[in-house]
């Protein structure tokens, strides 16, 4: 199965490299395919599973856990308000409230232009700046109704630094291979490493 | 640097400074903390230089001397947690708890955005300490700019010998994985955290026998600790076990980073000496938060995360030390405070916390997947006035089926009614079951008549608008 991209199979194979065991890889993985496709395709997890060894129903079920995994397509631009206690005792139901009437959409819908999603969150560790909400995870602050359509009228125009959704990290960590330790299987190691005498560990 | 004390940092929202000893924060003030060349002009990097000259037990010692209290919830001692790897058991891992997400918890973030090379090297001293040859760092999937930061860090600190094989020429190797999640507050648990990090659905572990320690990543040996808890070791290796322990008091020192928000003046997170400050002293002092807003009356709030069952006005006094919120009801956990005005609505504030857990449950506990749900929705039926007086015992109830037995809980001395200390027993694996019914049940048991005059038909108002499903 193909999915990834040459460019983003190579970037598999080096995320993959940096565990003792291949499967460690399948949430990086499934950000990455995220990233390429904007939601998690059938196609990427075959072809995940291929890569860490493992079936692509084992793929479905570690990706159907987690919330950041969209199973379908989604907006360009995920906007999750969070609306959990310390956000709701600060207004977050009324700026959901504007928010479905902004963008003419319930929460958990996507704007028939396919620009905006609308989700409701969970807390964004963000509590003092309240209410906040995140742009393809990326924070906004205390965010008045006036700030909010502020905000969905540049990111229509296109006037902002926000990633596409599926964009996590723009920086990738890159160990060069003259530094690398390298990733071993546990069952290969067997004794204590060079610099921990045994005598002297606890 | 920012010379207005007490006034929040452009690049930094949320951090505000205060008169307190800066352990972890103290280079918030630039506006380049992230960077290599501010860590190294800031003493970044000395203290792992001189741990190497040490050997691995010294730097352990230093640290349990330190009785440095891990940051995460639990609070149990670092340096001890380190000391139970089994002898001649090998590899052994570090796994960097980075998944923050307790509501109200706001500072791992901050530590991760602001600081990521004192992250970085609390990692190195861990990991040379304890004989840990490879180091995993989980990021929570929702925070991309903590991930920027690390990656970042992370490349320039392995480009300068800092990370690798052969740090600074020594014998000692080890490489740290940056790991991200992708959105699940279940996995902060520790053994949830390592079943995410072998790839697979983030389900608690029972423990025994999977005490990470002993039976940890791929079944090896592994200590997990918290972002906080990591940052705290360059300062306690660079100055010594006994300059940390000369702040707060003996069974709690050095500071702690604490997030408050809700109805405070100025809500913001910081950095505050352990044992020794008390709530009073954070919620109303002119260096924090100055006051309830609108200078409201102070009706409520939750001293340490969403999951700590909620103190009054009457407990204000309490120092952050567990040996004395313990007895009075309540934790200290990840240093959250959200604090309540005369204008909440107790009920629906309770639905806030309570809808939260019911949505995390993992399904694996069956009280915390039905209990949880169960309570969120007969909650949500008294909060919009559609409940009985039947329901504020059925929410009880289900409770009880998650935590049997009393359920620690605050005093409240005008109504006569005494404390019930932490802890409380439950049939969950995790604390996320419980944390469903710690709000209601403290919301109900201070507050009882907020619930009567909503299932009498009295109270119609809805203060907070509780927000639609997630």
């Amino acid at each position: 199965m193909t999915f990834f991209t040459d460019e983003n199979l190579a970037l598999a194979e080096e995320i993959i490299g940096r565990y003792p065991k291949p499967r460690s890889a399948m949430i990086p993985l499934l950000h990455l395919a995220q990233e390429q496709e904007g939601w998690v395709t059938d196609d990427a997890m075959t072809q995940i599973g291929e890569l860490v060894g493992t079936t692509s129903a084992e793929v479905l079920g570690t990706c159907s856990f987690y919330e950041m995994f969209k199973r379908h397509p989604v907006g360009k631009y995920v906007i999750n308000i969070c609306t959990t206690m310390s956000c709701a005792l600060m207004g977050a139901g009324d700026l959901m409230k504007h928010a479905e009437s902004r963008l003419n959409v319930k929460s958990g819908s996507t704007t028939p232009d396919g620009l905006f999603t609308l989700e409701g969150a969970e807390c964004q560790a963000a509590c003092t700046e309240a209410p906040c909400l995140q742009v393809n995870y990326r924070h906004q602050y205390r965010v008045t109704t006036d700030q909010f359509d502020e905000l969905i009228d540049e990111l229509a125009l296109s006037d902002h630094d926000v990633p596409d959704h599926g964009v996590l990290s723009q920086i990738r960590q890159h160990i060069p291979e003259d530094r690398s330790v390298g990733a071993v299987p546990p069952e290969d190691v067997k004794v204590a490493p060079v610099w921990f005498s045994e005598d002297g560990g606890s | 640097m920012n010379e207005m004390t007490g006034t929040p940092i452009a690049h930094a929202p949320g951090f505000i400074a205060n008169e307190t000893p800066r352990i972890v924060t103290a280079r918030f003030d630039y506006e380049d903390s992230h960077t290599l060349e501010r860590y190294e002009a800031t003493d970044g990097y000395q203290a792992l230089k001189k741990a190497l000259k040490k050997t691995p037990e010294e730097v352990h010692d230093e640290v349990r001397d330190a009785t440095l209290l891990g940051r995460g919830g639990a609070g149990f001692p670092a340096g001890v947690k380190w000391g139970f790897c089994p002898p001649g058991v090998w590899p052994r891992y570090l796994v960097v708890n980075g998944d923050e997400s307790e509501p109200g918890t706001y500072k791992d973030r901050l530590l991760m955005e602001l600081d990521p090379h004192q992250l970085i090297e609390g990692c190195l001293i861990a990991c040379y300490a304890v004989g840990l040859s490879q180091c995993f760092l989980y990021i929570r999937g929702e925070m991309a700019v903590a991930q920027e930061r690390v990656a970042q860090a992370l490349n320039d600190a392995y480009g300068a010998g800092y990370v690798g094989k052969n740090i600074l020429g020594s014998e000692f190797s080890v490489d740290i994985v940056l790991h991200w999640g992708a959105g699940a507050y279940v996995v902060g648990e520790e053994t949830a955290l390592i079943e995410s990090l072998e790839g697979n659905r983030g389900m608690p572990r029972l423990k025994p026998p999977y005490f990470p320690a002993s039976i940890g990543l791929y079944g090896q040996p592994t200590i997990v600790n918290n972002v906080e808890t990591l940052a705290n070791l360059p300062w306690i290796v660079q100055h010594g076990a006994d300059a940390f322990t000369a702040i707060g008091t003996e069974s709690s020192p050095g500071t702690r980073m604490v997030a408050v928000s809700g109805h405070v003046k100025r809500p913001g997170v910081y950095e505050i000496v352990n044992g020794t400050t008390t709530f009073r002293d954070l919620l109303y002092g002119n260096d924090m938060c100055g006051g309830i807003r609108d200078d409201n009356q102070l009706k409520a709030f939750v001293p340490g995360g969403g999951s700590a069952p909620w103190f009054t006005p009457d407990q204000l006094d309490l120092p952050f030390e567990a040996s004395q919120v313990g007895p009075q009801g309540s934790m200290l956990g990840s240093g959250a405070i959200m604090v309540m005005d005369e204008t909440t609505d107790i009920p629906a504030a309770a639905l806030t916390l309570t809808k939260f857990y019911a949505h995390e449950s993992c399904g694996k506990c069956v009280p915390c997947r039905e209990g949880g749900t169960w309570l969120e929705q007969i909650l949500r039926r008294v909060v919009t006035g559609r409940g009985t007086a039947r329901d504020l015992e059925l929410l009880i109830e289900v409770g009880e089926t998650i935590c049997p037995g009393e359920f620690p809980h605050a005093a409240v001395p005008d109504k006569g009614i005494e404390a019930v200390p932490f802890p409380y027993r439950m049939t969950t694996i995790c604390f996320v079951g419980p944390s469903a019914f710690a709000p209601i049940h403290s919301a109900l048991t201070l507050f009882r008549e907020e619930f009567e005059a909503k299932v009498a038909g009295n109270e119609t108002r809805t203060m907070i608008e509780v927000a639609v499903d997630v």
